[in-house]
């Protein structure tokens, strides 16, 4: 197993805390992980991004020109990443704040409205995890409990009364892909 | 080995100079490196050494001078336009043969040019940068385990040799995360004893210590030189160190140091996938560098390609090594960019081509 995706979105969506969470949890079931962040001025207000890898095997380079999975948060990440997903990859992306929809037909295309979702949930935050949580439900790369591990460790201490809110969020998600 | 830790590169290094026994950290901030900064500003005061923030990097520099003027270890951290800066420190450093470990976390120049990774200091690193006749001992990481690695080999080159080491690293393996276990270290034994020229006060009536980098006298200073040049010959004798993949059976070889010879990693699989058969010489001191392994690949291959994140600077150290009896091409991004596998497997074929392979 190989998995490299890009995250990308606007700062401040958990662009960053996704893919961070998701690089902990592979690292918890003893696998090779890469996480690498877009970083400085475009984190602070623009789009963010992060590549991250997950694999069996020593991961060769973390800079990579195409992807097996991208999950985009926003319009520009869209127009920027679909031409790189792999022919039969995946692209998952956040329907509320995409208006021009993804049309490439060689590839799984999957839309979750996870902003109105994560409002319905009560924490408009937690849409990050509801759309890793389909993420996941598509490719099970890692367990739930793995990630709820990994958050622990992304989420500073005095956030960690929310670790329950982002669980049901994460099952959310996996829930609504199917 | 410890248990397996997720850290950032520049979180990664200091931590393992922590670890390593550093006593003093004086630095000033600047991205990409900051992390490495605020990780010693969080944590090294109440792990057995002082961290100072300075008001500038010729500041930082000149404690760094001052502080290893007492035997312990110390280091400083910074990214390319900060270490224009310390040239002049670091080159007196050099010359008074002071141990110190210096970090540069290299952003895409020239000027303040761009808070992203390049490779852009290779020359600055390894030909000088400052003034005089000087080497450092230029390790190279390429994952954020060497990152962390390096840091114990650095401080003891620089305490073995009594020059200053520099580990050139590039803004992506400090801001990326991946796994990173510490080995088992213990400073006590390692560390070397200094007292025959630390200035840490006279005591019994021992003759005076003095440490300068200022000699009049033109026949002083040509000595001074010429058991420098004296040394930095053993170095290159003693601490050549590079990483081979398989270049048994290539046809090309890829030279790449750093963050591009995980790029380069990765279009070497590529282009084996497509029967090309390509190998990997990764110089990992690029001062020593690692001349003698080219001259001998250079014999089985029909091709080379430099890879590099900068204008090609690498490459004419490459060149110097193998002569003109082989074609060396050269690909490589600057101001910030990373060469990717796909451009650089395209080289590959070029070049392939070229050599009627």
């Amino acid at each position: 197993m190989n998995e490299e995706l890009i995250v990308a979105g606007f700062g401040g969506q958990g662009v960053l805390s996704m893919g961070m969470t998701l690089a902990y949890a592979g690292m918890v079931e003893d696998k090779y992980v890469a996480w690498i962040p877009s970083y400085g001025p475009e984190m602070r207000g623009g789009t963010a991004n992060c590549t991250v890898i997950v694999s069996d095997t020593n991961v060769s380079s973390p800079i990579i020109s195409s992807y097996d999975t991208a999950i985009v948060l926003n319009q520009p990440s869209l127009e920027k990443f679909e031409p790189k997903v792999k022919p039969g990859g995946i692209l998952i992306y956040e329907s509320n704040n995409v208006l021009n929809p993804p049309t490439r037909k060689d590839i799984d295309i999957y839309a979750i409205p996870a902003a109105i979702e994560a409002a319905k949930l009560g924490n408009k935050k937690t849409m990050n995890m509801i759309i890793l949580g389909a993420f996941l439900a598509k490719r099970p790369l890692v367990s739930v409990k793995s990630i709820m591990e990994g958050l622990s460790k992304v989420l500073p201490e005095r956030n960690h009364h929310l670790l329950p809110v982002n669980k049901k969020a994460l099952k959310h998600g996996m829930e609504l892909i199917k | 080995m410890g248990k397996k830790l997720l850290m950032k590169g520049n979180e990664a290094l200091a931590e393992a100079a922590i670890r390593a026994g550093v006593k003093g950290y004086f630095g000033y901030p600047i991205t990409p490196q900051s992390e490495l900064l605020e990780y010693m500003a969080t944590n090294l005061d109440s792990r057995g050494g002082v961290f100072v923030q300075a008001e500038s990097e010729v500041a930082a520099i000149n404690m760094v001078y001052g502080a290893s003027g007492t035997g312990v270890r110390v280091m400083t951290s910074t990214s390319s336009p900060g270490f224009s800066l310390m040239q002049e420190g670091i080159s007196y450093m050099a010359c008074a043969e002071l141990p110190c470990l210096l970090v540069n976390v290299v952003r895409g120049g020239p000027g303040l040019g761009t808070i992203q990774p390049s490779q852009g200091d290779y020359f600055q690193a390894v030909k000088g940068g400052g003034h005089g006749d000087y080497k450092l001992i230029v390790l190279a990481p390429n994952s954020v385990q060497e990152m962390a690695d390096f840091v114990y080999l650095g401080f003891d080159l620089t305490d073995k040799y009594r020059n200053p080491v520099l580990i050139l690293t590039d803004g992506a393996l400090g801001q990326m995360m991946e796994s990173v276990e510490f080995p088992e270290y213990n400073p006590e034994e390692h560390l070397v004893d200094h007292s025959s020229w630390t200035t840490v006060g006279r005591e019994n009536g021992r003759e005076q210590h003095y440490i300068t980098s200022l000699h009049l006298l033109s026949e002083k200073m040509e000595e001074i030189n010429i058991h420098l040049q004296d040394k930095y010959k053993t170095i290159q004798k003693n601490e050549t160190r590079f990483e081979s993949i398989m270049t048994e059976d290539a046809d090309i070889l890829i030279v790449a140091f750093g963050l591009s010879s995980r790029s380069s990693q990765k279009a070497l699989e590529l282009a084996r996938e497509q029967g090309l058969k390509v190998g990997i010489l990764r110089p990992i001191t690029l001062f020593p560098f690692p001349s003698d392994e080219l001259k001998r690949l250079a014999n089985s291959v029909k091709g080379i390609l430099v890879v590099e994140m900068n204008a090609g600077q690498m490459v004419e150290d490459v060149r110097l090594s193998v002569g003109s009896n082989i074609p060396v091409d050269f690909y490589g991004r600057m101001g910030g960019m990373i060469p990717q596998p796909d451009e650089i497997v395209q080289k590959i074929k070029d070049l392939s081509k070229q050599v009627k392979i």
